[in-house]
């Protein structure tokens, strides 16, 4: 499995690129389920030195042991997995707020995932020209539901059900980079209870 | 002058009405019979025409009270309507000098400002409102400054930072839009916020548009004028309240549309703030409907020809695409195939 490659969207839509292994003092590669691999895949073009200065933060979802295994073998200076963002998260800001001059940060797996992790790093002040993004494994969307404000992660269907107010919401492509999240829209206002049947477009 | 303020409402039961001196200074968007976008910028308050709405930079008409009463209603159900990112206080500042100088100077009837030195007081006669304050001290003010003022003003506001060669959204007071959310918005650049606009980026009116706006100077405002549908007379139509309204749009026929389908107008305006450098855009939401509409001549002729030849993608993006056979059905009762003079105004 390779790197996710989107259709052509609006401009408000992230692109990612394709993680390599860049100079710094220190790295921080945090991600999640198939992005795993991504990490594992800079392993053959990494000098000797740099799993040293490496912190990971892994959330492996539904990839389970899968990947746990040959991430520790790397030998990172630091290493957390754990259950989800949401659990890690002061970890992550934790680690951000405390980082010096020269950290390099490397994103990689979910969009949910590399849009919170950005919008942190932005927060304490990391210089876009030190993170690097690559997707790799689900597809699946996070959305804010623009009438409750409610985020929904990991959304596959389009419609889907709000699971804060219960409203049925159609997925935009319209992207905000602050809530790291794509917006969801009523899809039955206009004629309520008319609601396409749900189609998973997100894998 | 004197204006009489309306005692109207923009929901539940709609009593929002155009006297016949309002009809006649409506901003009708098209100055040619068909429709597309463009880099329609133009300066503003260059050429002075009394009586319209490009008067003056802020233009207060017969609906001023109502609309602050109805932005005061948004804002108590939803706060998050009206937000400013931490640097951009000086930029409300800004926009508080600005419009209350505009006010002051262009309706001397209504509104006053005295400054002695830092010491400002702020006189609004048609809301009741007699304020003395501390320029720049935010703890002299009920509400942060740009909240304070755009409170008394008509029209939504967006206020842009300008760095790394781009235009940020980062403030607005936004109650009176066309479907977008201010809270997803926030902290967008123009390119980002415009994104699901159809057509306008492969044009290129995006890319040039922003770099006319980088070099907007300070007092050289400039306009342009936008335009959507409204079913019933809704200043709300925001995205957040859309699956209240949205079933609005499902219940037009022949015999109601000439009353309840209203043309949105947007006069937006472009004006450079000087201590902060931030780029301040109103968008100010005039409402007709179709009936006043065509009590003028030439708009209903003009107004039948655009939307039967408007390109599908934006009658879809103004989200009318649904209610268009009707209105072309409508408004064609209006249209005698008679030729249309050049220009936005109503002939003499
Ligand atoms: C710098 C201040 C501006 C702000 C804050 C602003 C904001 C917006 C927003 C929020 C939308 C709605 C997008 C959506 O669907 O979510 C929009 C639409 C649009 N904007 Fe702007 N805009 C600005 C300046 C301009 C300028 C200078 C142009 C000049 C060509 C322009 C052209 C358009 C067009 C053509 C649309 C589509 C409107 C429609 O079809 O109803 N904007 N703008």
């Amino acid at each position: 499995m390779s790197k996710t490659e989107f259709p052509p969207s609006i401009t408000s839509r992230p692109v990612y690129g394709e993680l390599e292994v860049r100079p710094g003092k220190h790295h921080l590669m945090i991600a999640d389920a198939e992005g795993a691999e991504a990490i594992l895949g800079l392993a053959s073009s990494a000098p000797a030195d740099l799993w040293a200065q490496t912190h990971i933060i892994y959330i492996p979802k539904s990839t389970g042991e899968t990947y746990t295994g040959d991430l520790r073998a790397l030998n990172p200076a630091q290493m957390y997995v754990g259950p989800s963002y949401e659990a890690a998260k002061q970890r992550i800001e934790d680690t951000f707020a405390k980082a010096h001059m020269g950290l390099q940060v490397y994103l990689t797996g979910t969009e949910g995932l590399m849009g919170q992790a950005m919008a942190a790093a932005i927060a304490a002040g990391i210089p876009h020209t030190a993170i690097q993004t690559e997707h790799r494994g689900s597809t699946a969307r996070r959305m804010q539901c623009v009438h409750c404000k409610g985020i929904t992660e990991d959304v596959t269907t389009d419609p889907f059900v709000c699971s804060h107010c219960g409203l049925n919401l159609f997925v935009r492509d319209h992207y905000s980079r602050r809530l790291a999240a794509f917006q969801g829209v009523c899809i039955d206002a206009e004629d309520p209870g008319n609601v396409p049947p749900q189609v998973e477009v997100f894998k | 002058m004197t204006i009489q303020f309306n005692d109207e409402t923009f929901r539940d039961d709609f009593t929002f009405r155009n006297s016949p001196e309002a009809i006649k200074r409506f901003p009708f968007p098209f100055h040619e019979d068909s429709y597309m976008y463009s880099v329609n910028l133009e300066p503003h308050v260059a050429l002075k025409r009394p009586g319209s709405p490009f008067e003056f930079a802020f233009d207060v008409d017969e609906h001023y009270v109502s609309e602050m009463a109805d932005r005061a209603k948004v804002l108590a159900d939803d706060p998050l309507r009206c937000q400013s990112l931490p640097h951009m206080t000086l930029a409300g500042w800004d926009l508080v000098e600005y419009i209350m100088e505009a006010k002051a100077r262009d309706y001397p009837d209504l509104f006053e400002l005295h400054k002695d030195g830092d010491r400002w007081r702020w006189i609004n006669k048609p809301l009741g409102i007699d304020d003395t304050f501390t320029f720049l001290d935010e703890s002299t003010l009920p509400y942060g400054p740009m909240e304070y003022i755009t409170r008394q003003t008509q029209g939504d506001f967006a206020l842009l930072d300008q760095r790394d060669d781009n235009l940020w959204m980062d403030a607005g007071m936004v109650t009176t839009q066309a479907d977008w959310s201010l809270d997803f918005d926030i902290g967008m650049n123009f390119f980002e916020w415009h994104a699901p606009v159809p057509k306008a980026h492969e044009m290129g009116i995006f890319v040039r548009a922003l770099k006319f706006l980088l070099n907007l100077q300070q007092g050289a405002p400039v306009r342009r004028l936008n335009w959507t549908m409204t079913v019933n007379p809704l200043l709300d139509t925001s995205p957040e309240n859309y699956h209240k309204w949205g079933e609005m749009k499902s219940k037009l026929t022949m015999d109601n549309i000439g009353e309840k389908q209203h043309l949105r107008v947007e006069l937006q305006t472009l004006f450079r703030l000087p201590r902060s450098n931030a780029i301040c855009f109103p968008i100010r939401c005039y409402l007709c409907s179709f009936n006043d509409l065509v009590s003028v001549p030439k708009w209903g002729r003009r107004l039948h020809r655009v939307i039967r030849d408007l390109p599908e993608e934006l009658a879809e993006y103004k989200g009318f695409i649904a209610n268009r056979p009707l209105m072309i059905e409508w408004l064609s009762q209006y249209d005698d195939g008679a030729p249309t003079s050049d220009g936005i105004f109503p002939d003499e």
